[in-house]
């Protein structure tokens, strides 16, 4: 049996494998595509850390925009650890060869971010997830780390509150797999799909590993917590980042007027777009007078995108966009071992809620946590595998899962899960998004209530199980169902406005409400309450 | 607009609207709304994560950076296995960067990089392991083991790199089925959807080896039968 099992090969997942593995663990990484075609790849601003190299910066600053931006619901030593390790993590980076920009210096480039004091995000062009993610791939070659790809996660193995590995359905052969592990680490991503096409994430990003743990009995916290970014392509949801407005690009309504402050922050900018939106009319952002030659040095990757999508050539035209779903905040509860409620059972980056980035995360905290959290969970993994010499699992004792999927393989389903998936993800950017109130939530809750009725109505058409990828996508989309049901819970308990989660039937933040936010099942029931 | 799609060994025609779509939103339409069994992969839609490669009247693209014409003709990659439709089993292909020990050597110095160095090897971190170089090279038909393009530009990414204090497992790597099996042919070069030349990079990594004194084999073979007596 092997020791550390990660799923997920992003950031987070490569990180906790890596340590694991110079902790001395034996090591496996599983992932539902290939490693390098994770989300990670998709983050383009930077990773902060307070190097101080394009000008004065302290950890204590970095420290200080974080908790802020939180809104009193982050972990002040989560927060602490995240700030100080920054600075190890980058040069970290550095030593195995990620490609960072440079200043004539020599020294690694930084650049301001939104609610940044300082130039704080070291960066790699517009590719630093990329980058990143690739060098982190290369260490994993180097240090013989095991990767089977095209593995989607169906159950944890857990025993008497202990987890003992994980399920998987192999998507090349079809057939289901235990994957025996002293301890796993869930690295599986977050859950901004729930929004579908009006999120900028890519299309897996679907919460399967917060579900998992979820139904294997883990608590999630905070979920009610989705960063909406101002600014992606109307028509696809691809994002144009926030150095368009950082470079002195404008809003404009159906006017052509502008309307708000562009830098203010992101939950801020995002609803005065949405109230424009909601007056008629398209929404603009203008970087015409930036240039043609600005726009193709600083912004090549918005300007092709643009014209692809969009039909839209920015240096000439105004480019529409509305605000979308971007970040989810919340996650599976973890200790500051990055331990989940389940032992063996740790979680790294999206899909874990370490408590730094509270109501509201800041650019380039992502990636950061990624190496920062993907590192403790790999160690502290690798630490119980190693003294628990015993095999602490009496294999999978669920439901016989290669049945189950079997199961849902029905040529004549009545209701078609495409045509639902669309519909709860229009239901939640309308009714769970970027403004709420009561009225809207209890109509979506009802609306997934009804959604779960049909659930058994609904199936996979292709009968064929080697890469059936419509039996994924219907997969994701049951899982994307429990997610969605935390959120709107969530969402109707919190009876305030706190940074990204917006109540327009309650507008100011509520000091009883100061806390996060904890779900778990009783039985087939989800639980929500208040940290005490 | 008709397209047509090769599922294993059937050509099957789509009927689609022409809404100005790119590919990979023609392929989701048909998928969810007219026959949910076809099979391709797809990730970050922005072309940055090289999941959706394929071909296209011949031609290796990404799927979502790609406009659709009458008639096209959708193939999958070549010289990796067809798992089904338009997805392949790109493990052995990925496998190549293991075996070209594309690599850095974590060092403890912090070692001063200007602008300019760093330009050294930016276009070739540019890559996203798409596999359309990989699909478009000859020598896989004759030379099944061949390193390869794309794990060729990695391992010259990083022994171009300053920061790196020792190249020489990353050398000895490439030797074997690597730099001295490409033809330098260049079919790798116009289907990068990243602008990458790995052609260019595997003759920089050939004048590297001289350098070290590495031999070209054939270039030894020619001589061979003249120095044994």
């Amino acid at each position: 049996m092997i020791d550390v099992l990660v799923v997920g090969a992003g950031g987070a997942g490569l990180v906790a494998a890596l340590s694991a593995k110079e902790r001395g663990a034996s090591v496996r990484v599983l992932t539902k595509t290939y490693p390098t075609r994770s989300q990670t790849c998709m983050a383009q601003g930077g990773i902060n850390a307070a190097l101080s190299n394009s000008g004065e910066d302290s950890i204590k600053s970095h420290y200080e925009n974080t908790l802020k931006s939180a809104h009193g619901i982050a972990d002040e030593k989560m927060i602490e650890k995240l700030c100080n390790e920054g600075v190890e993590a980058v040069k970290w980076l550095d030593s195995i060869g990620v490609p960072f920009s440079r200043n004539e210096d020599g020294s690694i480039a930084q650049r301001r971010l939104g609610g940044a004091s300082a130039a704080r995000a070291c960066y790699a062009q517009d590719y630093t997830g990329l980058k990143i993610l690739h060098t982190l791939y290369d260490q994993c070659n180097a240090n013989e780390i095991e990767m089977l790809s095209d593995r989607f996660l169906l159950e944890l193995i857990v025993n008497e509150g202990t987890v003992g590995g994980a399920v998987v359905l192999n998507l090349k052969t079809g057939e289901v797999e235990n994957h025996e592990a002293k301890s796993v680490i869930l690295a599986t991503g977050g859950y901004s799909r729930i929004y579908g096409n009006n999120s900028t994430n890519a299309v897996g990003t679907t919460g399967d590993g917060i579900a998992v743990a979820l139904r294997a009995g883990a608590k999630l916290s905070d979920m009610e917590f989705v960063q909406f970014h101002p600014t992606a392509l109307k028509n696809s949801s691809i994002l144009i980042s926030e150095s368009a407005r950082g470079e002195g690009g404008y809003l404009l309504n159906k006017d052509k007027e502008r309307f708000t402050n562009e830098l203010a922050p992101r939950d801020e900018v995002s609803r005065a777009i949405v109230d424009e939106m909601a007056k008629g009319g398209e929404v603009y952002i203008d970087i015409r007078h930036l240039g043609e030659e600005f726009i193709d040095h600083q912004l090549p990757q918005e300007r092709k995108l643009a014209k692809l999508y969009e039909n839209v050539d920015p240096a000439f035209e105004l480019i529409p966009i509305k605000p979308v779903a971007h970040y989810t905040m919340g996650g599976i509860e973890v200790d500051a071992e990055s331990q989940t409620s389940i032992k063996g059972l740790f979680a790294a980056g999206e899909c874990a809620n370490h408590k730094v980035h509270g109501a509201n995360r800041l650019g380039g905290n992502s990636l950061l946590e990624l190496i920062v959290f993907g590192r403790e969970a790999g160690t502290n993994a690798a630490n119980l595998a190693i003294e628990n010499m015993e095999s602490p699992t009496n294999g999978y004792a669920g439901r016989d899962l290669k049945k189950c999927i079997l199961e849902l393989q029905d040529p004549a389903c009545k209701i078609d899960f495409y045509t639902k998936r669309d519909e709860l993800c229009e239901q939640f950017y309308e009714n769970v998004g970027i403004k709420r109130n009561h009225k809207m939530l209890t109509e979506a809750l009802g609306y997934l209530e009804r959604l779960r009725d049909d659930l058994p109505l609904m199936g996979v058409r292709d009968t064929n199980l080697i890469y059936n990828t419509e039996l994924v996508e219907f997969l994701e989309f049951k899982n994307m169902t429990e997610i969605a049901n935390a959120v709107v819970l969530g969402a109707i308990k919190r009876e305030e406005s706190r940074g990204a989660h917006y109540r327009d039937d309650n507008p100011n933040e509520n000091q009883e409400f100061q806390t996060n936010t904890i779900y778990y099942k009783n039985g087939d029931e989800l639980c929500v309450t208040l940290m005490k | 607009m008709t397209i047509n799609i090769k599922r294993g060994e059937e050509l099957v025609s789509y009927e689609i609207e022409e809404k100005n779509l790119t590919l990979l939103q023609v392929l989701t339409q048909i998928k969810t709304e007219v026959d949910s069994s076809l099979s391709f992969s797809s990730g970050c839609r922005s072309s940055v994560c090289g999941s959706c490669a394929m071909r296209v009247n011949g031609r290796e693209v990404l799927a979502c950076a790609y406009k659709p014409s009458e008639g096209d003709l959708i193939e999958p990659l070549r010289n990796v296995p067809v798992l089904r439709d338009l997805v392949v089993d790109m493990d052995k292909a990925y496998g190549f960067n293991k075996i070209a020990k594309a690599w850095g050597l974590p060092t403890s110095k912090s070692i001063s990089v200007s602008p300019q160095d760093a330009k050294q090897n930016e276009l070739q971190s540019d890559c996203i392991l798409c596999g359309s170089c990989y699909s478009a090279c000859p020598v896989y038909s004759v030379n099944s083991e061949f390193i390869g393009p794309f794990a060729l530009t990695r391992s010259w990414k990083y022994v171009s790199d300053l920061r790196q204090s020792d190249i020489s497992s990353t050398i000895a790597a490439v030797q074997t089925s690597g730099i001295y099996d490409c033809t330098l042919c260049g079919e790798c070069v116009p289907v990068c959807p990243q602008g990458i030349a790995p052609k260019q990079d595997i003759v920089m990594l050939k004048n590297k080896s001289g350098v070290l004194g590495y031999m070209d084999p054939s270039f030894a073979s020619s001589f061979g039968g003249g120095l044994t007596f």
